[in-house]
């Protein structure tokens, strides 16, 4: 097993010029969760990558979780950053305004949880898109 | 949408299980076993925990 991946690793870092462009899945898969996966072919893995995220940051929105859109102290920053790792969403919910409702709920704040985890756990999608299409990662 | 807490760990352990499970192994079969694992410990340590700090309130 080791092996096979030390030779999936070598055989990555060796297609040199023919790769191509190889930081699109990468970009891709941040901009739109499991797009990276899809660009790949991973078809299965992509499918659930996008359901785990997108389902993620839709509870977290529907649980009147927050989306940040001003850092005032280092959570605040923290907490942004997370959100903009869901990429597209981040700025389609800026634009449509969700994620600003006053909570009512006790379980708000973890609301606003999802939708940075849903961000952080985006952003570990995209770096395995990039992981695959390197050959870093063997399959 | 109002969800217990509980049902919020549920789901929280569920989706972040599932990508965990998807990005850290190589072959379908490990990627099931270990998001399972990731699922168990999310959920087992959220009860521990809870009731852990249900007997320190006391």
């Amino acid at each position: 097993m080791a092996t096979g991946q030390k030779t999936g690793a070598v055989q990555g870092r060796n297609q040199g010029p023919d790769q191509g462009f190889v930081y699109l899945p990468l970009i891709l898969g941040w901009l739109v969760p499991g797009a990276g996966h899809f660009l790949l072919k991973k078809w299965g893995r992509g499918a659930l990558l996008a359901a785990a995220i997108v389902g993620m940051f839709a509870i977290g929105l529907a649980m009147q979780g927050q989306i940040h859109t001003a850092a005032k102290d280092i959570l605040d920053l923290l907490s942004m950053a997370g959100d903009l790792g869901t990429g597209l969403l981040y700025v389609v919910g800026r634009v449509m305004g969700w994620g600003t409702t006053l909570p009512q709920e006790t379980t708000a704040d973890w609301g606003s949880r999802f939708i940075v985890v849903a961000g952080l756990l985006n952003v570990i999608a995209a770096v395995d898109a990039h992981n695959l299409r390197t050959g870093r990662k063997a399959s | 949408m109002h969800l217990s807490h509980f049902a919020a760990v549920v789901l929280f352990a569920l989706f972040a299980s599932v990508v965990f499970g998807i990005t850290m192994r190589d072959t379908p079969q490990k990627m099931v076993r270990y998001g399972a694992y990731c699922f168990v410990l999310f959920v087992g340590s959220a009860i521990v925990l809870s009731w852990l700090m249900y007997f320190i309130a006391r």
